[in-house]
C-alpha cells in the first residue's frame, strides 16, 4: 500500500482546526502582520499616531454628548479615561471582528491562487489589531498615571493583571461572531452590508458609551440585568474598568457565563469554518 | 518507483449562473418549504416538474485519473477551458475536488499566477520574504536562499526598491525565482513563462528541467507554447472538456491538442468559412480539392484543385502556398508568379496548382494558401486566405530515425563528399 504524506478528498468530517498546519506556516503569520503594519502607514505622516487619534475623537464625542449632555458617564472618575478604557477594547474587539469577517472577500487575489492555511489571514488580522491596541494602551496608561499622580479618581488594581486575559478574550469572541459571519457571506452578500450596522448595535448594548450602573434595569439588580450580563463584551469592560479605574465590580458568575458564550461562539465559528474553507474560492 | 502524486477519479462541479439562491431570503424560504414538505417557490417550472437540475450544474472536470513519478516533467494541454487550471487549482489545494482523491508526497510549489501575495509599497526583499512565506518556506529557509534568488532573478541592485517601480518583467523575473527556489517536491506551473523575455525563459525552462532530471522533483506543466511544452515535458497528458482523452508522448499529445488527428478529407469545404482578416471580395476561394493524394499521402507532387469566385474585376492574380508544421510554424513558402492576368466579377473558375515538395519529417502539415494581386509597382494585396487548405502527412522518414523535431522539417539535399586525402599519419 502505498502512502502520501497528504491526502486531499472532497469534505473533512468533523472538528479540525489544525493548529499544527498554522503553527508550521507561522512566519506567515508574523510577515502578514508585519506586512500590513507596514503597509497601513506607508505615506502617511502621523503613521501610527494614527491609531489613537480614531479612538481619542470618539472619547472626545462621547465625553461630550453621553458624558455631559445626558449625564450617562460614571460618577467619580475622569470622563475621559473612562470613555478611553471602553473605547480601547471595544475598537480590538470589533476591529478583530470586521477584520476576520472581511478577510476572505478581501483576500480572494490571494486565496484563489495558492494555498496556505486559511486561519493565517484571520490569526494575523487579529495580531495586527493588537499593536494598535498596545500603542493606545500604553497612551491610555499615560494619562492613568497623570490622573493618578495629580490625585484625582482613579484606582488601578490587582485585577489589572486580567488585562491579558480580557484581550484573549476579545479575540476569541471576535474571531469567532467574524469567522460565522465569514462563512455565511461567501455564500450571501446580504450579511456584509449588515456587518457594520450590527456591530454599531452592539456597541450600544455594551457599556461603552455610557455607565452601566447609569441605565436603571440593565444595571446591578435591575430587571434586565441577566439579560444584559448574556453580552459577553459586558463583562470585559466592566472587568477592565474595575481593574484599571477601580469603578463597579467583578461580577464572578457572570463573567463564567461571557466565557461560556464565548466558547460557544468559536465553536460554532470552528465548524462553519471547516465547512466552507476548502470550497469557497468556488463561491466567493 | 512510488509515485510522486496520484490523482484518483477527480471530478470538480461547478453550478452555471448565480451561486445559491442568491439571497439568504430565498434560501430560508426554500429551506422552509422543504421542511413543511411544500414546493420550493424557488423552483422554475420545469424543475418543480421534476425536471433534473443538471443543467445548472457544469462539470469543469470529469473523472481524471494519473499519477506521476518523481523526476517525470508532465505537460497538461487543451483548449481554453478544457480544466487545466481547475486540475492545478485542485491539486495545489486552492479549493476541494467534488469527488475522487489526490494524494501526494512531500510539498507543492505552486505558481498559477506570479507574485502571488507581492505588494507594490514593499521592497524586492520584503516581498521576496513574503512570497517565499506563501509558498511554504520557513524564514530561516529564505534567508539560507536568498542569495540564490537574487542571483536568478538577475535584480541585485534593485532588490531594496519598492515592486512598484519594477517593469513587469523584472517583477516575473523575482516572483519565478522565488518559486524556483522552494524545496518543493512538485513543482506546478500555469503558463507563467509567457512574460519574461526570450533569454530569461530559457532559463526558466532549464531550471525547471534540472528540477526534474537532476533533482528528482516532478513538474506539471500547463502551457499553449507548444515548442516549452516539448522542451521541458517527458510526457504529456491532454484535456479536453474536464475529460484525459490521451496521457503518453509528447509529440502525440501536441498533435491530437492540434487537432489534426482527425479523418482524412479530400475536399474541404471554404465557401462559408469564416477568415482570419478581411480582405474585401475581389475573389473567394470556395472549394479545395486534394489530388494525387491516397489517404493524406503525398504520392507524386503536391497537388490541388482550387474553386474560387470573383465578386470584382481583379489583374494580376498570383498565389502563395506557405507549408506549416503541425504547431502552425511555417517551414517554407511557395510563391508564383502571375498566374491569371485578368479576372471578371461574377465569375466561377478552378485551377490546379502543383507543387515539388522536399522531403519533410514524419508528421501531419497542412498548407495555408493565399491568393493576391500585384500591380505595376509590384506592391501586392491580398484577395483571400485559408488556413488547412490541405492538410497532407508524411509517414516515412528519410533521415533514419527522424522522430524529433530536433533535425528540423526539411530533409536538405544530400551532403558530398569529394578532395578526401589522408594529410598525416
Amino acid at each position: 500500500m502505498e502512502s502520501y504524506s497528504t491526502v486531499i478528498q472532497s469534505s473533512t468530517k468533523g472538528l479540525n482546526l489544525n493548529l499544527k498546519e498554522l503553527w508550521r506556516y507561522r512566519d506567515l503569520v508574523f510577515l502578514f502582520v508585519k506586512r500590513s503594519f507596514i503597509t497601513h502607514y506607508k505615506q502617511t505622516i502621523l503613521g501610527p499616531a494614527w491609531a489613537i487619534i480614531q479612538p481619542l475623537l470618539t472619547t472626545v464625542v462621547f465625553t461630550f454628548i453621553f458624558g455631559n449632555i445626558a449625564g450617562l458617564g460614571a460618577q467619580g472618575v475622569p470622563s475621559f479615561v473612562f470613555y478611553f478604557s471602553g473605547n480601547m477594547i471595544w475598537g480590538y474587539f470589533s476591529s478583530c471582528l470586521t477584520g476576520t469577517a472581511n478577510t476572505f472577500l478581501n483576500n480572494r487575489g490571494i486565496l484563489g491562487k495558492v494555498y496556505f492555511p486559511r486561519m493565517v489571514m484571520p490569526v494575523s488580522g487579529i495580531l495586527t489589531n493588537l499593536i494598535t491596541f498596545f500603542i493606545q494602551f500604553l497612551f491610555f496608561l499615560a494619562f492613568l498615571v497623570l490622573y493618578s499622580v495629580t490625585g484625582q479618581n482613579v484606582h488601578p488594581n490587582l485585577y489589572a493583571l486580567m488585562l491579558p486575559l480580557l484581550i484573549l478574550q476579545a479575540a476569541l469572541l471576535g474571531m469567532g461572531v467574524g469567522v460565522i459571519i465569514s462563512a455565511l457571506t461567501t455564500k450571501y452578500r446580504d450579511l456584509a452590508m449588515l456587518t457594520s450596522f450590527g456591530v454599531s448595535i452592539w456597541m450600544y448594548a455594551s457599556p461603552i458609551a455610557y455607565d452601566m450602573e447609569a441605565m436603571g434595569a440593565f444595571g446591578t439588580g435591575g430587571k434586565y440585568h441577566a439579560l444584559y450580563m448574556l453580552n459577553p463584551v459586558t463583562s470585559i469592560v466592566n472587568i477592565l474598568r474595575y481593574g484599571f479605574l477601580g469603578i463597579g465590580r467583578i461580577e464572578w458568575s457572570y463573567y463564567a457565563v461571557s466565557w461560556i458564550v464565548t466558547l460557544v461562539v468559536l465553536f460554532i465559528g470552528i465548524i462553519m469554518f471547516n465547512r466552507v474553507e476548502k470550497t469557497f474560492m468556488d463561491t466567493i | 518507483m512510488e509515485n510522486a502524486i496520484k490523482v484518483e477519479h477527480v471530478s470538480k462541479e461547478y453550478r452555471l449562473g448565480a451561486i445559491g439562491g442568491g439571497t439568504l431570503k430565498g434560501d430560508l424560504q426554500s429551506w422552509w418549504a422543504k421542511v413543511r414538505h411544500r414546493e420550493d417557490p424557488n423552483l422554475r417550472i420545469d424543475q418543480a416538474a421534476g425536471a433534473h437540475r443538471k443543467n445548472e450544474r457544469f462539470l469543469a472536470l470529469n473523472d481524471v485519473s494519473f499519477s506521476a513519478k518523481p523526476g517525470e516533467a508532465i505537460g497538461i494541454i487543451g483548449h481554453n477551458g478544457a480544466g487545466k487550471s481547475t486540475l492545478l487549482k485542485l491539486i495545489s489545494r486552492v479549493t476541494a475536488p467534488s469527488a475522487g482523491t489526490i494524494s501526494y508526497n512531500g510539498r507543492i510549489a505552486s505558481m498559477l499566477e506570479v507574485g502571488t501575495g507581492f505588494h507594490p509599497e514593499m521592497t524586492g526583499r520584503e516581498n521576496i520574504y513574503m512570497n517565499g512565506a506563501i509558498l511554504g518556506m520557513t524564514k530561516a529557509e529564505i534567508s539560507r536562499k536568498f542569495d540564490e534568488i537574487v542571483e536568478f532573478a538577475e535584480m541585485r541592485q534593485f532588490i531594496d526598491t519598492p515592486v512598484k517601480r519594477y517593469s513587469s518583467g523584472m517583477y516575473v523575473k523575482l516572483a519565478f525565482a522565488v518559486a524556483a527556489h522552494l524545496d518543493s517536491e512538485i513543482m506546478i506551473m500555469d503558463e507563467v513563462l509567457a512574460v519574461g523575455d526570450a533569454k530569461f525563459q530559457q532559463k526558466c525552462l532549464g531550471k525547471m528541467g534540472d528540477a526534474a532530471n537532476s533533482q528528482g522533483r516532478t513538474v506539471l506543466y500547463v502551457s499553449h507554447n507548444m515548442s516549452t511544452i516539448r522542451e521541458l515535458c517527458s510526457r504529456c497528458i491532454v484535456l479536453s472538456h474536464g475529460q484525459k482523452v490521451f496521457d503518453g508522448g509528447v509529440e502525440d499529445a501536441i498533435a491530437i491538442y492540434l487537432g489534426l488527428a482527425e479523418q482524412f478529407k479530400p475536399v474541404r469545404q471554404f465557401d462559408s468559412q469564416k477568415r482570419k482578416g478581411y480582405f474585401g471580395d475581389y475573389l473567394r476561394i470556395d472549394e479545395v480539392e486534394f489530388l494525387d493524394t491516397q489517404d493524406g499521402k503525398i504520392l507524386n507532387e503536391l497537388a490541388f484543385r482550387v474553386k474560387f469566385h470573383c465578386g470584382k474585376d481583379v489583374e494580376n492574380v498570383c498565389a502563395r502556398a506557405e507549408i506549416m508544421a503541425p504547431e502552425n510554424y511555417t517551414i517554407g513558402t511557395a510563391p508564383s508568379g502571375v498566374l491569371i492576368e485578368h479576372l471578371k466579377a461574377g465569375g466561377q473558375y478552378s485551377c490546379v496548382l502543383r507543387l515539388q515538395v522536399p522531403d519533410l519529417m514524419p508528421g501531419k502539415f497542412n498548407v495555408t494558401l493565399l491568393f493576391y494581386s500585384e500591380n505595376e509597382f509590384k506592391n501586392t494585396t491580398t484577395l483571400d486566405r485559408v488556413e488547412n487548405a490541405v492538410i497532407f502527412e508524411v509517414s516515412e522518414a528519410k533521415i533514419v530515425r527522424w522522430v524529433t523535431r530536433d533535425r528540423g522539417y526539411i530533409k536538405l539535399p544530400d551532403l558530398e563528399i569529394s578532395d578526401f586525402r589522408k594529410d598525416g599519419v
